[in-house]
């Protein structure tokens, strides 16, 4: 049904384009999509290491040809595969497009152009497809147009333009999101904020840094560090991802535990809403209590409300002294005691504290290439990595090794090394940022996000080894410091059956610890409808008045978080709707 | 037997050295410190051969300033048995150069009279690649530069090293002592773990000065500046292939 309807409007958007779809296909440069898209090109943080192609270019999805293939193929054809691939999609979650919105037409394409010129309008078909996909290639949509504005009046212009037309929009930075927040999932019109990457500003006495918001975090780390600071965030996709989108989605990341969220270190923002208002909320000050502070809805509303254009940022002061020790634990309550006992006795040096099972570690030395176990001599259950950042390297360093000989001989650590130079901390961060990149190599992986009170963590990853069995590996690891568990489920190929073990089970047994569905990676296109797990009825009604306020024609970013009809309480939802996730094939 | 290797503090092969402000050399305040990757496979070596049961001591030794003992208190904790640290400040106008060093070590080796002296085959930060072959020299004793695999025979007295030449492999023999300097394949070095870190804490460290084992480090060299090289211009993104050839003929004049 969704699937004809698809290509029916498909269809239609031809119909429009009719000029502009006899033009021949040209050959622009597409993005570089996967050597720099790639969330797994990590750790380079650390390292000089240099990635190459992370995994072969069709990962998992339903109609690997349709894109590669597709250069040569007239536009009709590509128009129909494209609705294909997003019609089973669509049919997966349930999804229709919504009739409210309007198509695009030739008109609306010569609009953009004059307020963008050719350069900022983009309809090349492998361009737009890169913009399409999602880095995972799990979700994939069939957006006709990618619109690169310059400036923020631009943005303004796009949107109030598009809301006028009711044309839905979806706001995407790199593009390296895991929940397919950041891809159309119909024909909305693609706004890339590639083109805004200039710094604005650098207060290098408070360390404040004011940017638009295209610009890539590795970027304003380097730039930043030159000046003595360092980013308050740092992941594994840095290379790629956006500082807007950063924002947007209200990333966490491996310096969450010393310098806590987004909420606290965006100072300010800049913001275009639905209509075109430009809301000017760029301040620089630390302290400014009047009125509501409303630069936090934006922050984590993953472009729901309104598009982010520029930021500006609370940057720590770099610190000379890193440590790193790798070491592994008999079980997972050592791990949890290391972490009480690391907070008491590192306090104010300890900067991240992760933990990986040893299928993790296995996984990662099997499928990348020079990653090697530090601590082979004996298998042990869980291992655990813990940095610590200073202003004293042989303070800190003495302080280290005392705290964890002292471990070692309470039993909590089982064996251990400490990194004696750079190289060999970017090897143990490596393994940590690459298990990752790893678990996109076996085949079809199951990925979930979940924020569980520490004591209670690791329970999901048995429970769930026990549901599965033999028919798929179950890894978990994470962010510990933080209560983050990244649980991620292997298997050879994404089929219902293993969906169906996994979902909604899952979601409920997190909904039961009171924990959340979402720790970092948000909701996406991935769990739009599954809020209700962590949030309750009232409070989804509220973000639906939110949105209604803000974005009265629902434009922004549609059928993700918080469309009005989501909110039914969690009882209510039919299991079918879980079998969604759309893992594709 | 005994193994002396020796070990020198530079600054980690992962930071980006920086000209100090007055260019008499590169920064290295508040900067990053490790061991010279080179002579963290010499001490990886020289404790293989002690495991293999071909030597019974390793011994590590340094010449540098007092914090150089982080570097030696490394080898201690990878699981060398003792260290000697000579110490000597750093004039940044009168570098130690390899022939001092040489002769520090010469008069450490007549000191400790190992069997067999390990060295990496150069520092990364001078790049030298001298000291060993010096070494060599000043003890008249056989060298294998650059050893890709090194095996010693305890009964024979012998040391077969092989060694990366343009050609291939070149495999030479050595009658011990000898002084063998590493090359990057020759072995992965092991990691610090706690437990040794631990044995390491009350492993002895001798401290002594050039002039207590009478040695001459006066430097007949001179730094007068140290600069950065000159910085690469920034690449242009050209439109078509007119322009290229363009390009190529007017202003690089290849064409």
């Amino acid at each position: 049904m969704a699937r004809r309807d698809a290509a029916a409007a498909a269809a239609r958007v031809l119909r429009r384009l009719g000029p502009l779809a006899a033009e021949p296909p040209t050959r622009g440069t597409p993005r570089a999509r996967y050597e720099s898209g790639d969330r797994a090109v990590s750790s380079c943080r650390r390292s000089g290491w240099v990635p190459g192609l992370q995994r072969p270019l069709c990962g998992p999805r339903t109609d690997a040809g349709a894109y590669e293939g597709q250069r040569g193929a007239s536009r009709a054809c590509q128009v129909q595969s494209q609705s294909r691939a997003f019609g089973s999609a669509a049919t997966a979650t349930n999804i229709q497009r919504n009739p409210a919105y309007s198509e695009l037409s030739s008109d609306d394409v010569s609009y953009f152009k004059s307020v963008l010129g050719e350069t900022g309008v983009v309809l090349d078909a492998d361009r737009v497809a890169v913009a399409n996909v999602d880095w995972m290639g799990k979700y994939r949509g069939a957006s006709q147009l990618l619109l690169l504005p310059k400036s923020t009046a631009e943005v303004s212009k796009i949107l109030s333009y598009c809301n006028t037309r009711r044309l839905a929009v979806v706001p995407q930075g790199g593009n390296t999101g895991l929940v397919g927040g950041s891809v159309p999932v119909y024909d909305e019109v693609i706004v890339g904020l590639t083109g805004m990457d200039k710094i604005i500003s650098f207060d290098n006495v408070n360390g404040i840094l004011t940017c638009e918001a295209g610009c890539v975090l590795e970027n304003l780390s380097t730039f930043v560090e030159n000046e003595g600071f360092i980013m308050p965030l740092d992941l594994g996709a840095k290379g790629s991802c956006h500082i807007g989108g950063n924002v947007s989605t209200n990333a966490g990341g491996l310096r969450f535990i010393r310098y806590g969220s987004l909420h606290g270190n965006v100072l300010g923002l800049e913001v275009v809403l639905a209509d075109g208002t430009i809301l000017d909320m760029l301040t620089t000050l630390r302290k400014d209590n009047t009125g509501y502070d409303l630069k936090h809805l934006f922050i984590g509303s993953e472009g729901s409300l309104g598009i982010v254009t520029k930021v500006s940022v609370l940057t720590p002061a770099k610190l000379p002294s890193t440590n790193v020790a790798f070491l592994s634990c008999n079980d997972y309550t050592s791990c949890q005691k290391l972490l009480l006992a690391a907070r008491r006795s590192l306090g104010e040096i300890l900067s991240a504290f992760e933990f990986m099972d040893h299928h993790c570690i296995d996984l990662a030395t099997s499928h990348l290439e020079g990653v090697q176990n530090p601590l082979p001599a004996s298998p042990h259950k869980f291992y655990v990595l813990i940095e610590t950042t200073g202003s004293d390297e042989s303070y800190d360093k003495t302080k280290l090794e005392a705290f964890l000989l002292r471990s070692m001989e309470d039993g909590l650590v089982a064996d251990g090394v400490i990194a004696q130079d750079i190289s060999q901390a970017s090897n143990f961060w490596r393994i940590r940022e690459g298990i990752s990149e790893a678990s996109v190599k076996v085949g079809a992986v199951y990925k979930y996000d979940l924020s569980i009170p520490v004591e209670k963590l690791y329970d999901i990853v048995e429970e769930m080894r026990c549901r599965l069995g033999d028919s798929a590996e179950v890894l978990g690891y994470g962010h510990l410091g933080d209560g983050n568990l990244h649980l991620n489920i292997l298997s050879n190929k994404y089929d219902d059956n293993t969906l169906a073990k996994i979902e909604p089970f899952v979601y409920e047994w997190t909904s039961a610890q009171r924990g959340s569905i979402s720790a970092e990676h948000g909701l996406g296109l991935m769990k739009a409808e599954k809020i209700h797990y962590s949030k309750s009825p009232e409070a989804v009604q509220l973000m639906a008045s939110i949105k209604k306020l803000l974005d009265p024609n629902s434009i922004l970013n549609p059928y993700k978080l918080p469309s009005p009809s989501s909110s039914v309480p969690c009882n209510s939802l039919k299991p079918a709707a879980y079998q969604s996730c759309l893992m594709l094939r | 037997m005994k193994i002396l290797v020796a070990v020198k503090r530079v600054v980690d092969y992962a930071v980006k050295v920086r000209v100090r402000p007055d260019r008499t050399g590169v920064e290295t305040a508040n900067v990053k410190m490790s061991m010279n990757p080179f002579c963290e496979i010499a001490v990886e070596e020289a404790l293989r051969l002690r495991e293999a049961g071909a030597a019974a001591e390793v011994v590590a030794a340094t010449v540098g300033p007092a914090q150089s003992v982080d570097t030696l208190r490394t080898a201690l904790a990878m699981g060398a048995d003792r260290a000697v640290h000579v110490l000597h400040d750093p004039d940044p106008a009168r570098p130690l150069l390899p022939l001092a060093v040489a002769k520090i070590l010469r008069a450490v080796t007549l000191q400790e009279k190992p069997g067999l002296v390990i060295l990496g085959k150069q520092a990364i930060d001078d790049d030298c690649n001298q000291t060993g072959q010096m070494l060599a020299g000043l003890l008249q004793w056989p060298q294998g530069t650059f050893a890709s695999k090194v095996i010693l025979d305890k009964e024979k007295q012998k040391a077969t090293v092989e060694r990366e030449v343009d050609g291939g492999i070149e495999t030479i023999c050595l009658d011990l002592p000898a002084v063998i300097t590493t090359d990057l394949r020759l072995n992965q070095p092991r990691y610090a773990t706690l437990p040794n870190i631990m044995k390491a804490k009350s492993k002895v460290i001798k401290k002594v000065t050039p002039e207590e084992l009478i040695v001459d480090i006066r430097s007949d060299m001179e730094v007068i500046e140290v600069n950065e090289p000159p910085k690469r211009k920034a690449g242009v993104v050209l439109s078509s292939v007119d322009e290229l050839l363009n390009k190529l003929k007017n202003e690089a004049r290849v064409l």
